[in-house]
């Protein structure tokens, strides 16, 4: 009787297809090509204004483009469901234990999601939106 | 007792005769409660006893069965028939080599798992000098990650682990963090200069699934994430501390 082990290869390129909790994470690690894109979008913006006020103007009126504004609610529902997904990973990475027990998960997910509230409306009170 | 015929398809590995593994099919009449291992059990006792496989408990507490049942791994113990429909698919755990059959090689998993000194590591006192006492809340510290049965479907899950074969490792590095987290342990920094490396915590990439199919609700997914800040926090006091070491 010999020893001769069958090695089965992952297929490099297309693993995420074999279950679809793949491909919710791979649908998770999607989304940073969004946020970043907008990252790289403010960037741009910051250049715009320093370039003076004509420059600004223009990048501006370009904001307004059909293409833009489908950008900005696709970065928008990408931002969402990955700030949805990092919150909802809180209560496994920071665990709070209070005396022997832990406090449940969705309280530390849930806390997370409160002061992301808060200062989101504060940025906007900042912002002078209210 | 209510019968039940069922359909299973069995993948088949020969090291002796085959280059490459097969699928077989087999006809098994079962009893309605039964789970996926009993069905394999009576296909071994009345219809083709050259099947291989591994189990011993049959209650999901020795974790010898696990093997990938319709895709997804599971312990043979614990996959009930009746939670299935048509043909039901049995193959080796994934990411393992195949020995025969259903058989797979853990050597890979035993050796990392011995990397990680998942034991306690101290100054132990003699016995005669009693034991050595810890509270519940300092139990309860730990407790969840030292439920682990080394059944390996956290492997079998884990995307990384398939792909870069080097990774420590969803289960042995939840042992790693479980002995971190006990009171009576003082080995942090021995098991930290093999976790907090490439290999190790920073090869997971938090896919979760290794918490998805644990039959013992380890969350071991959750126990990575933890070390994954415990070695971002020595790091930083290493490296950027006044009195650290560079």
């Amino acid at each position: 009787m010999s020893r001769r082990p069958l090695i089965r290869e992952v297929p490099p390129t297309s693993w995420f297809f074999r279950h679809p909790r793949y491909l919710r994470y791979m649908a998770r690690e999607i989304t940073c090509i969004f946020v970043g894109a907008y990252c790289v979008l403010l960037v741009v913006a910051l250049q715009r204004l320093a370039a003076g006020p004509e420059a600004w103007a223009g990048f501006l009126q370009g904001l307004r483009s059909a293409d833009s504004i489908v950008f900005h609610l696709l970065a928008l529902a990408a931002a969402l469901y990955h700030a949805g997904t990092w919150f909802n990973a809180t209560q496994k990475a920071m665990p709070l234990q209070v005396g022997e027990n832990f406090v449940p998960g969705n309280v530390i997910s849930g806390a997370h999601y409160v002061v992301w509230v808060v200062l989101s409306l504060a940025i906007l009170f900042f912002a002078g939106v209210f | 007792m209510k019968e039940r015929t069922v359909q299973l398809e069995v993948l088949r590995y020969n090291p002796d005769t085959d280059t490459e593994a097969h699928f077989q099919r087999y006809e098994v009449v079962c009893q309605e409660e039964w789970v996926v291992l009993d069905a394999l059990n009576k296909v071994k006792a009345d219809i083709d006893p050259t099947l291989n496989y591994r189990w011993s408990c049959h209650m999901a507490v020795c974790g010898s069965c696990g093997m990938m049942i319709n895709g997804e791994p599971k312990l043979s113990c614990h996959a009930f028939l009746r939670d299935y429909e048509g043909v039901i698919r049995v193959e080796p755990l994934t990411h393992f080599p195949v020995e025969r059959d259903l058989v797979t090689a853990p050597d890979d998993f035993m050796e990392k798992l011995k990397r990680v000194k998942p034991y306690v590591i101290g100054k132990m006192k003699p016995i005669e000098e009693g034991e050595h006492r810890q509270t519940p809340a300092q139990l309860m510290k730990f407790r969840q990650y030292s439920m682990c049965i080394n059944c390996m479907l956290c492997y079998a899950a884990c995307p990384e682990y398939g792909l870069t074969p080097h990774f420590v490792g969803p289960a042995a590095l939840t042992l790693a963090h479980r002995y971190n987290l006990d009171s009576r342990d003082e080995g942090r920094k021995e098991r930290m200069e093999v976790v907090a490396t490439k290999e190790g915590v920073w090869e997971c990439t938090f896919v979760g699934a290794c918490s998805e199919v644990c039959p013992a609700h380890v969350d071991p997914a959750s126990a990575l994430q933890q070390l994954k800040i415990v070695g971002s926090i020595d790091w930083i006091v290493e490296h950027l501390l006044p009195g650290g070491k560079s």
